[in-house]
């Protein structure tokens, strides 16, 4: 038996430029596979006009896992909405007619697809889900780039809440550098988890060293002058010691 | 004891149930699409609720290690309410889908001209979508009722060896195997089959083409009966073999009919602090 994709594989799609997905998913898929991508890209690149009662590549988006296999599902759909040129009402729509994989591509393929904030509520529904694979496909680049700062936080929080390793937040040392509001999140909730003797995740002081004003140590590169860490609340929080023993990504 | 639930609706069971049952060996699960017990009035609650088999249960097995499918349908019952009846309209564009690997659960509830409509509609509509379907036989009036199945199959598109007859019992058995269809027999604390009458089947009509389901879901019933006929099958002499076959393999071979089904999952920590399922609302 093969393994579920890993949660890198189910990221990496929103973080590749879809010319080197193409190019490596043709040298890793079975013939009959790569046939049937090649068509299905063509169906979708040459669709144009009205459809009834959909245009024929959303079928090729739904089956794309018995004909490619669970494994490469996530970018093969991404190039094919890439192909399609897919706007915001096909991708609204396939994302609410998707099933939860479905959904996750086109969280992947926004990054790719979208240049503006347009696609922030599709974004925001996968993160009132409890899916960890939804969630984990929503906080990629589209919302690094495109989140309000509230959502945004929020969003980071639910990682944390449901055990999605926080490596999946895109750009998060950009967007948590300084943010004074997420360090009071984070401090209040491992303050609620150690009140309640329950052990404060170990993500969490991750993030909350990098909502330092100064470039914190572990995301920068090394030629960056190292600057010695300001007086921050992570010293001042109960339960440091205490480190989520079980923080064992899921991997679905 | 590796076990394949063919028919259970988890959408009713609790997480304690999914871990029982992975406990017991289950390791794959298909749900039927259903009557929810409180009737429906709109095709867009059928639709939440595809979308759920669809999205959050398989999410919620994954959590347990088993592997989840379903089978899309109208059921029998909610055919008779003509506010119902337009979701079948929406269920080509679900059928597509990569984890529905059967029409179902069809057939006859009242066996009224509706039901005849709704199950011929949508035998044609597995026959479309090269799917099987899962046709279950009524409570009430249950051998005229399979009569009246096996012959709308006959006209139907798809041949019986795409069909499996669920819900079948002592009376029923013969009939529904000498049509070549599949045998599906669920096994409940207090109705349908109980696992000695089950075990009396398997002996008296072998094991070939037979799927047993606990078709566990909001009334009164059991998750790990499927389980409970594998013990009883080993200790009344049947092989380990006979069990696998019946319990695995012979489900494996009907949905995988549909080339869909994809038994891979990756097994989870269920008792996982940060878990999402145990997390509830979080
Ligand atoms: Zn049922």
């Amino acid at each position: 038996m093969t393994s579920s994709p890993t949660p890198e594989d189910g990221t990496r799609p929103a973080h590749t430029p879809p010319d080197e997905l193409h190019a490596s998913l043709d040298s890793r898929l079975a013939p009959a596979a790569r046939t049937w991508l090649a068509e299905a890209l063509d169906t979708a690149a040459t669709c144009s006009g009205p459809h009834e009662p959909y245009p024929a590549w959303e079928v090729r988006l739904a089956e794309a896992g018995r004909r490619c296999g669970s494994a490469h599902a996530d970018a093969v759909r991404v190039l094919i909405l890439r192909a399609a040129r897919a706007d915001m009402a096909a991708l609204t729509r396939v994302y609410h007619h998707g099933t939860a994989d479905e959904r996750r591509a086109v969280l992947h393929a926004l990054p790719h697809l979208v240049a503006g904030p347009e696609a922030v509520p599709l974004v925001e529904d996968a993160l009132r889900t409890n899916d960890t694979r939804l969630l984990t496909a929503a906080v990629g680049p589209y919302a690094a780039r495109c989140l309000s700062a509230h959502t945004w936080r929020h969003a980071v929080l639910k990682c944390l809440f449901t055990a999605v390793p926080v490596d999946s937040v895109a750009d998060l040392a950009r967007r948590a550098r300084g943010d004074t509001e997420l360090a009071r999140m984070l401090g209040d909730y491992a303050t609620e988890r150690a009140a309640a003797g329950r052990p404060v995740p170990e993500d969490l002081y991750r993030v909350l060293a990098l909502t330092e004003p100064e470039p914190a140590s572990e995301p920068e590169p090394a030629s960056e002058p190292a600057s010695e860490p300001a007086r921050h609340p992570v010293a001042d929080l109960p339960g440091k010691e205490s480190r989520c023993a079980s923080s064992t990504p899921t991997s679905i | 004891m590796r076990i394949f639930d063919p028919h259970i609706h988890m959408t009713s069971r609790t997480t304690d149930d999914y871990e029982a049952m992975h406990a017991a060996g289950v390791r794959a699960v298909v749900e039927p699409a259903f009557w929810l017990g409180q009737p429906r009035t709109s095709p867009a609650s059928f639709l939440d609720y595809f979308d759920s088999l669809l999205g959050w249960e398989p999410f919620r097995a994954a959590q347990y290690g088993i592997a989840h499918h379903c089978t899309l349908a109208l059921n029998p019952k909610e055919a008779n309410d003509p506010r119902c009846v337009p979701v079948l309209d929406e269920l080509p564009r679900y059928l597509v889908k990569d984890q529905v690997v059967a029409v179902g659960e069809i057939g006859y509830d009242s066996m009224t001209p509706a039901e005849d409509i709704a199950l011929a509609t949508q035998l044609q509509l597995a026959a479309d979508h090269a799917l099987p379907a899962l046709v279950h036989t009524p409570h009430r009036d249950k051998l005229a009722g399979l009569r009246r199945t096996l012959d709308v199959v006959r006209e139907s598109a798809l041949p019986p060896e795409r069909v499996l007859i669920d819900h079948l019992n002592e009376p029923t058995v013969k009939e529904a195997k000498t049509s070549g269809c599949w045998l599906g027999f669920s096994v409940y604390p207090d109705t349908k089959m109980d696992e000695k009458r089950m075990v009396a089947i398997l002996r008296a009509h072998g094991p070939e083409r037979v799927l047993v389901n606990s078709a566990a879901d909001w009334g009164r019933s059991d998750p790990l009966k499927t389980r409970r006929v594998g013990d009883l099958m080993l200790a009344e002499g049947f092989t380990e073999d006979d069990a696998d076959r019946v319990l695995w393999r012979n489900p494996v071979e009907f949905y995988g009919l549909s080339g869909r089904l994809n038994l891979d999952v990756t097994v989870t920590e269920a008792t996982h602090e940060g878990n999402s399922v145990l997390r509830g609302g979080g």
